[in-house]
């Protein structure tokens, strides 16, 4: 699939490990994933746009904190359950400091209309953080086994599923999730039988 | 607020937060309606406003949205340990909230989720493995262009959030056509919302 000769960049010790997650996780205002698409795919590139697709589908159908199962996944893919738990404690530990700091110190003001209105917009552009993580990885679907067809009618499907129709996640996954395995299921079995099609 | 825990009341707190650990698909945040029941109307450890905010402080502090669980078990801490007046006290018992909480919150789910991801990665060959990360990938995409279209869209009141909206939007397609640092956008956000334009 990808190609054997890519040359990876890849964390060399634990320390940056834990360092590139902690600095990723302070990022994330208002979530985490947009920062980790940006933070290993784009600059650092310890990730190819389609490992980043394949890892995020697991963790995000795993229960637990969807960027937490991310980071503890890629953090085992260099360094074993060393690397697991180094990552893990890079994503939460400062931020998790951090929090509690602030909890302590805002107890008396975070009701005060400038503190919400802030709030207010940078969970705007959270939102649109989110949405664009999804805009530019569709260019990873070009190799996608399916089809181009198939996989924006997937896309399209899924978005009015869950953002229109608010039907929940679970259903969606396993409605629309085991048809498009069984369709890719059957066209890796065509591929591998021969070249016939394409 | 001030109450008191016994230790089998903290190991119920913690046997809980294991379990809605295993039903956290989606993240942690798809629980918050059942701990809302456990903790604040049924063992009435918590205050609604304690409940609340705890959400709203670490969505908008940076690092993973699961924070919100290690404010609540911080929360529970404090009023256990008599509240935020009883100084070095209501620290420790604080703390103690914190870890119980967050490792109820992961322990499980983590656990499950390496087991998981090892399997697949070790197995990625396999024709079975591969056609659920090719089939997986659209709807992953869809998912996240979904979570910020939700995100975005506030609290549905479209004539007076038409604002936050079209900042999302605007968002979304500056980061994916453009290369802007996205502490920027969220500088912007902040700004726009501190000053009630949005």
């Amino acid at each position: 699939m990808t190609s054997p000769s890519r040359s990876t960049p890849r964390p060399r010790s634990l320390a940056e490990l834990f360092w590139a997650f902690t600095w990723l996780a302070l990022q994330g205002f208002g979530g985490v994933l947009a920062v980790v698409q940006i933070e290993l795919v784009e600059r650092r590139q310890w990730l190819t746009r389609e490992e980043f697709i394949e890892d995020w589908a697991v963790a995000q159908i795993m229960p637990g904190p969807n960027v937490v199962n991310l980071s503890m996944m890629i953090g085992d893919r260099y360094f074993g359950l060393r690397g697991a738990l180094t990552a893990l404690a890079g994503m939460l530990l400062f931020p998790l400091l951090i929090v509690l700091a602030l909890a302590a110190l805002l107890a008396g003001v975070a009701d005060a209309p400038q503190i919400q209105g802030a709030l207010r917009g940078m969970g705007a552009v959270a939102a649109g953080l989110i949405a664009a993580t999804g805009l530019k990885l569709m260019a990873a679907l070009k190799r996608n086994v399916m089809g181009w067809v198939m996989c924006y009618g997937l896309i399209a499907a899924t978005f009015v599923a869950i953002a229109w129709l608010r039907w929940p996640l679970a259903w969606v996954l396993l409605g629309l999730g085991t048809l498009a395995c069984l369709w890719a299921y059957r066209r890796l079995g065509v591929l591998a039988s021969g070249d016939s099609d394409e | 607020m001030s109450l008191t825990l016994t230790t089998a009341d903290w190991l119920a707190l913690f046997t809980h937060f294991m379990s809605l650990s295993l039903l956290s698909i989606g993240g942690a945040i798809t629980t918050a309606p059942d701990m809302h029941r456990y903790l604040v109307t049924q063992q009435g450890w918590l205050s609604d406003a304690q409940f609340s905010s705890s959400i709203a402080l670490a969505q908008a502090a940076p690092g993973p949205n699961v924070l919100f669980v290690a404010l609540m078990g911080w929360n529970v801490g404090v009023n256990a340990g008599g509240g935020v007046t009883a100084g070095a006290r209501a620290w420790g018992f604080g703390l103690m909230g914190v870890l119980v909480a967050m490792i109820g919150i992961m322990l499980p789910s983590t656990t499950l989720t390496y087991a998981a991801a090892r399997w697949g990665h070790q197995n990625r060959e396999l024709r079975a493995v591969r056609a659920f990360k090719q089939g997986m990938a659209p709807i992953v995409i869809a998912l996240l262009m979904a979570t910020g279209w939700v995100l975005g869209k506030g609290q549905g009141d479209a004539a007076r959030d038409w604002p936050l909206w079209l900042l999302a939007l605007c968002t979304a397609l500056v980061i994916w056509r453009l290369r802007v640092h996205m502490l920027w956008l969220l500088g912007a956000g902040a700004l726009l919302g501190w000053m009630g334009w949005v």
